[in-house]
């Protein structure tokens, strides 16, 4: 965060809202039956599935959509999007979503899991959809911890993340490493589209929202196996402070599941190239402005 | 209380066929348009007339990368309103146990086919098997022919109820061939599936859910997981009043009636049958149903017999039901017991007509106190 101070005042002013401004959480999308949620301050998964649902109105696909909903906090959306739901075990849904997809080949159909649903419990179940090409999109919403249990450590935890049962912190030794799932799909022949999102702030949103329309296009057009996932903030399970959510996750998950397209035209990129683009466009961003910076002082 | 099976409404063509392709042949005569498992003896090879047989008529056969994606896959075409199965070894199903558990709660018609080895998977049939209040109706078929009745009434029963059906066979059922005819068969009407995801209502404020949680879409009736428990239970109940399919033979004056189930059953009905013909008063009871259990035919075979016996190949599971129809009328003792072949998949020497008769002989003198023959051991290793 900048705490550079303009001379000439702020190019906005953020001191307070506008007189006609609305939170965009007054904003019901029109998939939702209602804006009353069961998540806590804070929680990233309202806004992942405020996304996908304004993808799936916006594609105009809304009355042949089929959601697989997982087991974990989310599951209380289930009775609250107004589109046909299976609800299916902790870990099974990509194979439930198989079952209704090939009754169903004309409909869009989609899971909603979190890390502890699919990285954890049901891994072999993505992998194995995926690699089938199943025409299914399957959605996970990554905080990197078990947030309904209360805090304990996922296969997809960082290192060095306490949690209920790493008080310590990930210990790699003892802990083992985390996985990178969109990784492992995006290497398999069947999945056509594999992109890693974010809800940190509003430009993450937005290009979430694009990725989730990539893959719900890529379903329609019958290409293969698609996957979003989506880092979501979970500071009840982080044991941190609320506000503190959406940069927490940025400098610890966000380093690790780093945000982009893993699998897009046939063009797999690992999230370490990933890694090693935004060090470069930082390096190259700083080196721009350092030559600013140098051509204002001669 | 004893339903019959209504006959065939076409004319069949009778034709030799091994278990498995009559039973993927009537599944299919009943409408099943998807099938997927996992191999294992003996179940494989209904896995495998499903899949030479399913897209001939529009319907998909996935090979399941694991029993847990098999039934997974199941629970989804069901929930779109498609007859739809699965199977496996008693072993298979165990991997299933927690699918078939909340299946159950989600009120989903899945038919489930257990080629079991041996008689051992009775708990595992009739006790749900997994977590919570459930039973799931079991049909247990003598023979191929019975197996293929079965299996089409396994799909209407599951629908009218909406809930899952298990025909329990074995080795023999699986592999040994039969004449046998197969014709869709009218079991009469069956309610609209008006709770089937279709997609269409999405956005209408009307969207539906196919979810064991009993809890749907807010603004909709739900019952709440208490009284959808309650719901569930009180179905079962029902089921178990009207459900109850069994054969007796020669218990009117029986001194020793023998209960048997499946394909031993098969065995002990000729074995009774020739005992008959020799002047023994002995009887059966064939439970077609394993859940629900006959308990009232038990009970009134057992009224004025000396002995009744069960006849598993297995230490003894399905005794325990017939104790308690019994109810303490008579003893109540096991004649049958663990016989496997060399691989422990298939049929061991016990299932031997002379061996079973001797068996039985041995009770009806003896009575429960009887010191039975030793069990034939299986000589091949």
């Amino acid at each position: 965060m900048s705490t550079t101070v303009n001379p000439l005042g702020p190019v906005l002013d953020t001191s307070a809202a506008p007189a006609d401004a609305r939170k965009v959480g007054e904003l019901k999308p029109d998939l939702l039956l209602t804006q009353q949620h069961h998540m806590c301050p804070g929680c990233g998964e309202p806004l992942a599935v405020r996304v996908f649902l304004e993808a799936i109105q916006e594609l105009g696909v809304a009355q042949k959509t089929i959601a697989v909903a997982g087991i974990g906090c989310y599951t209380s959306f289930s009775g609250t999007i107004d589109v046909d739901l299976v609800q299916a075990l902790h870990g099974r849904a990509p194979s439930v979503a198989t079952g209704v997809k090939r009754m169903l080949p004309d409909t869009v159909v989609f899971t909603l899991q979190g890390d502890g649903d699919m990285v954890n419990e049901g891994l072999q179940e993505v992998l194995h959809t995926a690699a089938r090409g199943e025409k299914v999109t399957c959605i996970l919403l990554n905080n990197g911890v078990f947030g309904e249990t209360g805090g304990h450590m996922t296969a997809t935890s960082v290192l060095g993340q306490r949690t209920k049962n790493t008080l310590d912190g990930r210990d790699a030794e003892y802990h083992g490493y985390p996985i990178l799932i969109g990784d492992l799909i995006a290497q398999l022949q069947g999945a056509a589209y594999v992109a890693r999102g974010s809800v940190h702030n509003a430009g993450a949103i937005a290009r979430t929202k694009k990725m989730f329309r990539r893959a719900f296009e890529a379903q329609l057009a019958g290409e293969g196996f698609t996957f979003v996932e989506v880092l979501t903030m979970c500071p009840t399970g982080w044991f941190i402070p609320t506000a503190e959510g959406p940069d927490y996750m940025h400098e610890t998950l966000g380093e690790v599941h780093i945000m982009g397209e893993l699998k897009a035209a046939g063009v797999v990129r690992s999230t370490e190239e990933l890694h090693d683009e935004n060090v470069r466009r930082a390096e190259e961003a700083a080196a721009a402005k350092a030559r600013d910076l140098a051509a204002k002082h001669q | 209380m004893t339903a019959t099976v209504p006959q065939p409404t076409t004319a069949p063509t009778r034709r030799l066929m091994e278990g498995s392709e009559a039973i993927a042949t009537a599944a299919i005569a009943a409408g099943c348009r998807f099938f997927t498992g996992y191999p294992m003896t003996p179940f494989t090879e209904v896995l495998e007339h499903f899949a030479r047989l399913l897209p001939d008529v529009g319907g998909v056969c996935i090979n399941a990368e694991s029993e847990l994606e098999a039934v997974g896959m199941a629970w989804g075409a069901l929930a779109t309103g498609a007859r739809a199965a699965t199977g496996s070894t008693g072993q298979g199903l165990s991997l299933m146990q927690e699918s078939f558990s909340e299946i159950t709660l989600a009120e989903l018609p899945l038919v489930i086919f257990n080629m079991a080895r041996g008689q051992a998977d009775y708990f595992q049939a009739t006790r749900g098997g997994g977590h919570g209040d459930y039973r799931h109706v079991v049909l247990a078929p003598m023979d191929i022919t019975e197996a293929a009745e079965l299996t089409q009434l396994a799909f209407h029963l599951g629908d009218k109820w909406r809930h899952p059906v298990l025909i329990y066979g074995d080795y023999l059922t699986a592999h040994i061939q039969e004449a046998v005819s197969v014709s869709p068969i009218d079991f009469g009407e069956l309610p609209p599936k008006e709770w089937a995801v279709d997609g269409a209502l999405g956005g209408s404020g009307r969207s539906r859910s196919v979810s064991p949680l009993g809890f749907g879409k807010v603004g909709q009736p739900a019952p709440g997981i208490e009284r959808h428990l309650r719901d569930i239970d009180a179905k079962q109940r029902r089921i178990a009043a009207q459900e109850v399919r069994v054969e007796t033979g020669f218990v009117d004056d029986a001194e020793t009636v023998v209960v048997a189930f499946g394909t031993p059953a098969k065995f002990v009905r000729y074995v009774v049958s020739r005992l008959r013909a020799d002047g023994e008063k002995i009887g059966y009871v064939r439970p077609i149903t394993l859940w629900p259990f006959p308990y009232e035919s038990v009970a009134e075979a057992a009224a004025g017999a000396r002995t009744v016996a069960t006849f598993e190949l297995c230490a003894g599971q399905m005794v325990d039901d017939v104790r308690l129809g019994v109810l303490g009328r008579a003893p109540v003792v096991t004649i049958g017991g663990i016989s496997t072949d060399g691989s422990g998949f298939g049929v061991g020497p016990l299932l031997d007509a002379e061996i079973i008769r001797d068996r039985i002989l041995a009770v009806h003198r003896g009575g429960a106190e009887a010191e039975l023959p030793p069990l034939p051991v299986n000589e091949r290793g």
